[in-house]
């Protein structure tokens, strides 16, 4: 069979392939970018005077504020944790791995309004720990440790999830070379580990990061609603919203979604150094391959 | 052989599950705790109430539908992303994160302002007698935001990973381009597909951020679950929320086993294809 009636067999005709791309850039257009494009009009819908204005809330500042601290305080737990979970998970053998797996999932199945509610109810005045801590005088709901628990709660399964498959392709052969070579275990990981994965460290917490500054409901949960106290960006959003303040309202909801544009900026990059690094190592091994054949 | 040459591996271990207990499991357990002082006729009753039962007939109805959106229209632009050339298209490819990346509140706001009815949208809608926002619809469009990357991002890489020769090797039998979509890729892509769809299901269902700005949230009509749970918390009603909160934790469970069982299967039915000709051979 000749090239070009092969070629037209196995792809869709011009006319089809032509209705596919208007179809999904369509449902795109309409799902993606009007809603972006509707949220920086709406912010500017006063003028920039009044937007600007808007952001200058003490409230509103508070908010970024408590935001970005929240975002800020849970990363060094899930990088350590997600991090421990890979190196366990990827590169040994043991029994109900698949069930550890299965778990560190289980986050992102729960809905966020029952994982506020759990922890309501570990921590709530009715809580199990609640009279003891109302003797104390200690406040974990409807204050910040309850805000900053169900975002740890929330964003755990990202780091791991990014990491495990890294990890396991990546194989156990490097880091056996440099504990036989004497390395410490501590060495190994800086020296070995850390330069392998670390593209795909910062994509999970990249993708945890947005998620911590924008989870809604778990927050809303635990949060109390205290106006510039216990209010993050997203449900400072909901606040003015409510209150027919549709300017301020999407002044903090264009913050939050230049955090976002920022976000899916710096996955790409990291995603297209990912691909770069795998490329390479694609075109090198064959030349080593070969040349240790020789 | 000795397997465990690298160290770490007990205090690797012993680090995630003693984090994975005290922040997941031992939390999720006290849920499910609380709920045993509720005998089972009681727990029945309110988990079977007139209101928590419309309330799951919208989350389910509404997830289910945007769900099936997602496929169909996931396969398209996953299929669009991989085969076609187009201007932007890189640019194109990163936006589909952007509902990973924008709080489900920014969403739910601006959903809502998009399809009332002075709204960009809602504007060109009503005049056709289609009202969005603040009915069930509104909740079907705020799902299938939130949950529409899932099926783009499970199915391209199976899509990239389809070997030209399969689809020539139809060709040059004799099929036809449909038939070789149906009988040969589409069936590859299934499993990711499902995978996909069971995800973004999964998601939508636990959805709340985004819903309760544009469902108008009456009870019995657009009320979705997670929102009757904070109206009974709201009511220091923390049983009923419990309870409930107990139904939607036990079909998150499901789903995510269901998940798991579609990879299952799918890996082992790709197994399958590949011992058969080596069996063939010897």
């Amino acid at each position: 069979m000749s090239a070009p009636s092969l070629r037209m067999a196995t792809a869709e005709p011009r006319w089809l392939r032509w209705t596919l791309t208007g179809i999904g850039l369509a449902f795109l257009f309409f799902f993606l970018a009007l809603p972006l494009l509707a949220v920086f009009y709406e912010a500017l819908a006063g003028g920039w005077s009044a937007y600007l204005q808007a952001l200058k809330e003490p409230e509103t500042l508070h908010a970024v504020g408590l935001t970005l601290f929240i975002a800020l305080f849970v990363m060094p737990f899930n990088v350590m944790v997600g991090v421990a979970a890979a190196w366990a998970i990827a590169k040994f053998e043991f029994r109900g791995k698949s069930l550890l797996i299965t778990l560190i999932d289980l986050p992102f199945a729960v809905s966020p309004v029952v994982v506020g509610l759990v922890f309501l109810l570990i921590f709530g005045a009715q809580g199990i720990f609640g009279p003891w801590l109302s003797a104390h005088d200690v406040k974990i709901v409807f204050a910040l440790p309850g805000m900053v628990i169900v975002t740890l709660f929330i964003t755990f399964p990202f780091v791991a999830r990014e990491l495990i498959p890294l990890m396991q392709a990546q194989g156990r052969e490097e880091e056996e070379a440099a504990i036989s070579l004497g390395a410490t275990g501590w060495n190994m990981f800086w020296r070995v580990t850390l330069p392998n994965i670390k593209w795909g460290l910062l994509y999970g917490v990249i993708l945890a990061n947005a998620r911590a500054m924008g989870e809604f409901g778990a927050v809303s949960v635990v949060s109390g609603h205290i106006r510039g106290e216990t209010n993050t960006l997203p449900l400072h959003v909901e606040i003015l919203y409510n209150e027919y303040n549709a300017v301020g309202a999407f002044a903090s909801a264009s913050v939050l979604a230049l955090l976002a544009l920022v976000t899916l900026v710096a996955k790409t990059l990291v995603e297209w150094q990912m691909r770069r690094e795998t490329e390479t190592l694609d075109t090198v091994l064959p030349a080593e391959a070969v040349r240790s054949k020789e | 052989m000795n397997k465990r040459v690298l160290p770490g591996f007990g205090l690797s271990l012993g680090v995630t599950l003693v984090y994975l207990s005290l922040l997941i499991l031992l939390p999720l357990s006290g849920l499910v705790f609380k709920s045993s002082s509720l005998s089972l006729t009681q727990f029945w009753d309110i988990a079977s109430g007139e209101r928590a039962l419309a309330s799951y007939r919208v989350t389910f109805g509404a997830s289910l539908l945007a769900a099936l959106i997602n496929a169909l229209f996931g396969l398209i632009v996953a299929w669009m992303l991989v085969r076609y050339p187009f201007p932007g298209k890189r640019l194109v490819d990163s936006l589909v994160d952007l509902p990973f990346a924008l709080p489900t509140a920014v969403a739910g706001i601006t959903l809502a302002t998009l399809y009332a009815g002075n709204g960009w949208i809602g504007r060109h809608l009503e005049p056709l007698g289609l009202k969005v926002a603040f009915t069930p619809l509104g909740i079907v469009v705020a799902l299938t935001f939130i949950s529409l990357p899932f099926v783009v991002r499970t199915l391209q890489p199976v899509i990239e990973d389809i070997e030209p020769e399969i689809e020539e090797a139809a060709a040059s039998l004799g099929a036809s381009r449909l038939h070789t979509f149906t009988r040969v890729l589409f069936p590859a892509i299934f499993p990711a597909l499902l995978t996909g769809f069971t995800l973004a299901f999964s998601r939508a269902i636990g959805e709340y951020g985004s819903v309760i700005f544009i469902a108008g949230n009456m009870p019995l009509i657009s009320e979705i679950t997670p929102l009757l749970i904070i109206s009974k918390l709201e009511q220091y009603d923390v049983v009923g929320a419990t309870a409930l909160a107990c139904v939607m934790l036990a079909i998150s469970f499901l789903l995510l086993l269901g998940v798991n069982a579609i990879q299952w299967w799918a890996a082992n039915r790709h197994q399958g294809d590949h011992q058969g000709p080596e069996r063939a051979s010897q």
